[in-house]
């Protein structure tokens, strides 16, 4: 497949910060592990610390064919067949001498910040992890958005914990003081990236989509859902993507995918739910083989839902850290997150909606059968189910998974040729 | 005039009647006996019924159907997650639970957390609320949060019922709750010293009794209880004596624990139901004036250790096994958990190293609150007490008490 310049831009980005991590023990650099939903890379960074965070680790160890022997690892150690394979796979990782995803050791960490965003889980993952490492672990309670919207005293609960647990918490360990002069600009620069992002993603408004928003989008949310947020490289990244993805929408190109670039794309999808990471590019293949490009997912919002509008403000640096954590995708209740389904379908003017439905995230899945049935009652497109696992190879069916999405695809083309609820054929250089 | 014997019989046939009765007409007919009752149900682990209460509302436990059929709720669910959701979407969808004003979902998971959002979608006229427990590890900013949660709860739900939630209704629950915990944690002492005299078979059904009578009624019965099984207290066994962890949240069938214990394993502690004493001692301790305040102290500062909160304490999961051993005279533990259940299965690896490590016996299987056949549990657990009872404590229940 062909890489374009944002991806290998990227990629350079990444090695720096996992070279930089390791070296971290010699040069003196503290690391803070935390995870990437209510991630908060500029206050971390503006302590002169190094996030790093065990879900990407995960992800990686997926896309390099690493996660099987992991978890076999951590299930050997008395980890149930039933739970979140993330966390088997980065403890298996752990108990396999800790090698990351790009080779290199990664190092212990000096703080665990538990940022408990969205997810169960987390709690629990730290609870493991806390048993292994000799090092301070500092809890953030992100309240659920149970009733739609983060109340305004959950808003406060969370700045309270940032400024009396949080802060002091990276203080001891840095030795530095809380410099939210510093933590400003961070945030100014975030916004910046985010409105590149922004723009990016919105891209696929248009016909043919520029970029693929799903197996694409996970490369692009890479950089600001990680260690950049905040950072110049971050700005300078999302710069040189946005403007790769306006050239693209000027010439008329889709993007590429593992079957080419896919210009002639025959269905619009939206897609919920986190991609496969163990057959990434057989499972993208399936898609793009079809002409099938994604126009909206939620997964590329878990680290944050800026393209409903939420940007980092500099003038209200605790608060602004407040409302991004209460915003991730996965901290907000059933019905916000099929009211964000529904929105992308008309808006992004999908033919079709599909939910991969990964074992083992509950916080995604359970539900997803009901948001399924509801998005269709809402838009009157037809929705597609399939199911697989994050990064757990054995429970990834190609066949299964090929069959369910050939036989989605012919029912749109059937669909389509009995003009029933069809965006009609793919025009190049419409607009919708 | 009744036999100790025929009033124990007595109390545990209401008891087990109330257990089975997946209509919830005991909380109908509750509601039909004066115009204007309310009924609110809650899901596992831990919603504070005395808010509840209180607000003038029946707190009603909602633990799943049991063996019940299930037709619509599977439709819901995927195969990999739990049992429980699908049998209260059941429950639901079956028009059983009609009756009920308010649903409340704390925050034992994400399949209960995503629950709360499918109920306002399935039921618009119910008033739903996930209950968000406070988890972090400095006491003064959790019990403020977690005192206005409780006070937010408690405004919504009187201004369904109508009541004025004053100080005075808040302690006269407190007080009554604080009662129920207290007889609680009687019927487990007394299980503790005397297993014989508190089959957890009987223990187990009064409890799920408790979660849905009024607590006025289910305090009056368990002093009973208490009162003739002291009186008759039962043929004394020779039975190993176990802990039971991980059952916390969906709820094994009764044949399960009946059979665990008929194959030799007499369960001396457990964690079903644990949100009936989830905090130990009274909420009156009389160190706080306002009673939410007095509430939120209680779970910040006594709450018993589970998955559901997170434990600040480093060493906290390992200690947690052996401590519930040594407290409860127990020889061995039994590591039961419903399948695909986050919180129990995660805590394992933790709790299960803890209790190796203290040298404890240990077995460990998964059930589903619908599991039918209890073979491989009789074996596991018999062969489990065998052991016990040949090569670790071979001096016998009685001896050993």
């Amino acid at each position: 497949m062909n890489k374009d310049r944002s991806m290998l831009l990227q990629k350079e980005m990444i090695a720096r910060h996992f070279d930089r991590l390791e070296a971290a023990p010699q040069t003196g650099e503290k690391v803070v592990y935390t995870f990437v939903p209510g991630n908060l890379t500029e206050l971390i960074r503006s302590f002169g610390a190094l996030p790093l965070l065990p879900e990407i680790n995960a992800l990686q160890s997926g896309m390099r064919g690493k996660s099987r022997a992991y978890i076999a690892e951590a299930e050997k150690a008395g980890h149930s067949a039933d739970v979140c394979t993330y966390v088997k796979a980065d403890i298996g990782m752990m108990m396999s001498g800790n090698i990351g995803p790009t080779g290199t050791r990664l190092p212990p960490p000096d703080l665990l910040l538990l940022s408990y965003t969205g997810c169960y889980t987390f709690m629990k993952w730290f609870e493991l992890l806390r048993e292994q490492y000799d090092c301070p672990t500092v809890f953030l309670q992100v309240p659920y958005q149970g009733d739609g919207s983060l109340l305004p005293e959950h808003r406060e609960y969370i700045v309270r914990q940032l400024r009396e647990d949080v802060i002091p918490a990276l203080e001891r360990v840095t030795g530095r003081p809380y410099d939210e002069d510093k933590l400003r600009e961070m945030l100014a620069l975030s916004a910046k990236a985010e409105d590149d992002l922004v723009a990016v993603l919105h891209a696929a408004k248009q016909r043919p989509s520029p970029i693929d928003s799903y197996f694409g989008g996970v490369y692009y949310i890479g950089p600001i859902f990680s260690a950049f947020r905040g950072t110049p490289e971050g700005v300078e990244y999302y710069e040189a993507l946005r403007e790769e993805v306006e050239q693209r929408l000027a010439d008329g190109e889709g993007p590429e995918t593992p079957s080419g670039r896919l210009d002639d794309q025959q269905f619009r999808l939206v897609v919920e739910g986190p991609p496969n990471w163990t057959s990434f590019n057989e499972f993208w293949q399936m898609f793009s083989d079809e002409g099938a490009v994604v126009v909206a997912s939620t997964y590329t919002k878990v680290g944050g839902t800026y393209d409903f509008g939420f940007r980092h403000d500099p003038s209200d640096p605790l608060g602004t850290l407040a409302d991004y954590c209460g915003g991730c995708y996965t901290n907000h209740n059933l019905p916000g997150r099929i009211d964000m389904l529904v929105q992308y379908v008309k808006e992004y003017q999908a033919d079709g909606f599909l939910i991969n439905s990964v074992k083992s995230c509950n916080s995604f899945s359970a539900g997803q059968l009901m948001i399924l049935r509801e998005v269709e009652k809402r838009t009157g497109i037809p929705g597609g189910f399939i199911e697989s696992d994050l990064v757990d190879p054995r429970y990834f069916s190609a066949a299964n998974i090929k069959n369910r999405l050939e036989s989605y695809f012919q029912m749109l083309r059937e669909r389509r040729r009995a003009g029933v609820g069809a965006a009609g054929p793919v025009q190049q250089g419409s607009t919708p | 005039m009744m036999s100790p014997r025929q009033r124990r019989s007595a109390i545990v046939a209401w008891a087990r009647d109330l257990y089975e009765d997946l209509d919830f007409l005991s909380v109908r007919r509750w509601l039909d006996a004066e115009p204007g009752r309310h009924a609110a149900g809650i899901l596992p682990v831990y919603v504070p019924r005395e808010i509840v209460h209180a607000a003038g509302m029946l707190p009603v436990g909602i633990h799943g159907g049991g063996s019940m059929e299930i037709i619509r709720g599977d439709a819901f669910y995927q195969s990999y997650i739990c049992h429980l959701p699908r049998s209260v979407v059941e429950l639901g969808q079956s028009g059983r639970l009609d009756a009920f004003s308010a649903m409340l979902f704390p925050s034992t998971c994400d399949v209960i957390r995503n629950l709360s959002g499918m109920w306002k979608l399935l039921r618009p006229s119910v008033y739903v609320r996930y209950v968000d427990l406070p988890q972090v590890n400095v006491a003064e900013r959790a019990m403020d949060f977690w005192q206005g949660e409780l006070a937010h709860l408690g405004r919504d739900l009187a201004a369904i019922t109508g009541v004025e939630l004053d100080e005075a209704r808040l302690w006269a629950s407190i007080r009554l709750y604080d009662r129920s915990r207290a007889l609680v944690e009687q019927l487990y002492q007394a299980r503790r010293e005397q297993p014989w005299r508190v089959p957890s078979e009987e223990l187990y059904v009064l409890l799920r009794a408790g979660e849905v009578v009024p607590v006025e009624e289910w305090n009056e019965r368990a002093e009973e209880y208490l009162e003739v099984s002291a009186e008759d207290p039962g043929r004394v066994r020779d039975n190993a004596r176990v802990v039971l962890v991980g059952a916390f949240c969906e709820q094994p069938p009764l044949g399960l624990i009946k059979t665990i214990e008929r194959a030799g394993c007499t369960i001396v502690d457990d964690d079903l139901l644990i949100g009936n004493r989830l905090i130990r001692g009274p909420v009156d301790d009389g160190q706080e004036q306002d009673p939410l305040r007095a509430m939120a102290r209680a779970l910040l500062s006594r709450s018993r250790r589970t998955s559901i909160l997170y434990e600040p304490d480093p060493t906290g999961k390992r200690r947690l096994v052996p401590e519930l051993v040594k407290e409860s005279g127990a020889d061995g533990v039994i590591f039961a958990a419903p399948s695909f259940c986050d919180p129990a299965l995660l805590d394992r690896p933790m709790l299960r190293a803890g209790a190796e490590a203290a040298g404890l016996p240990c077995i460990a299987f998964e059930y589903a609150e619908n599991t039918g056949q209890f073979q491989q549990f009789r074996e596991q657990a018999g062969t489990f007490s065998d052991g016990i009872k040949l090569w670790i404590a071979p001096t016998g229940e009685e001896g050993r008490t």
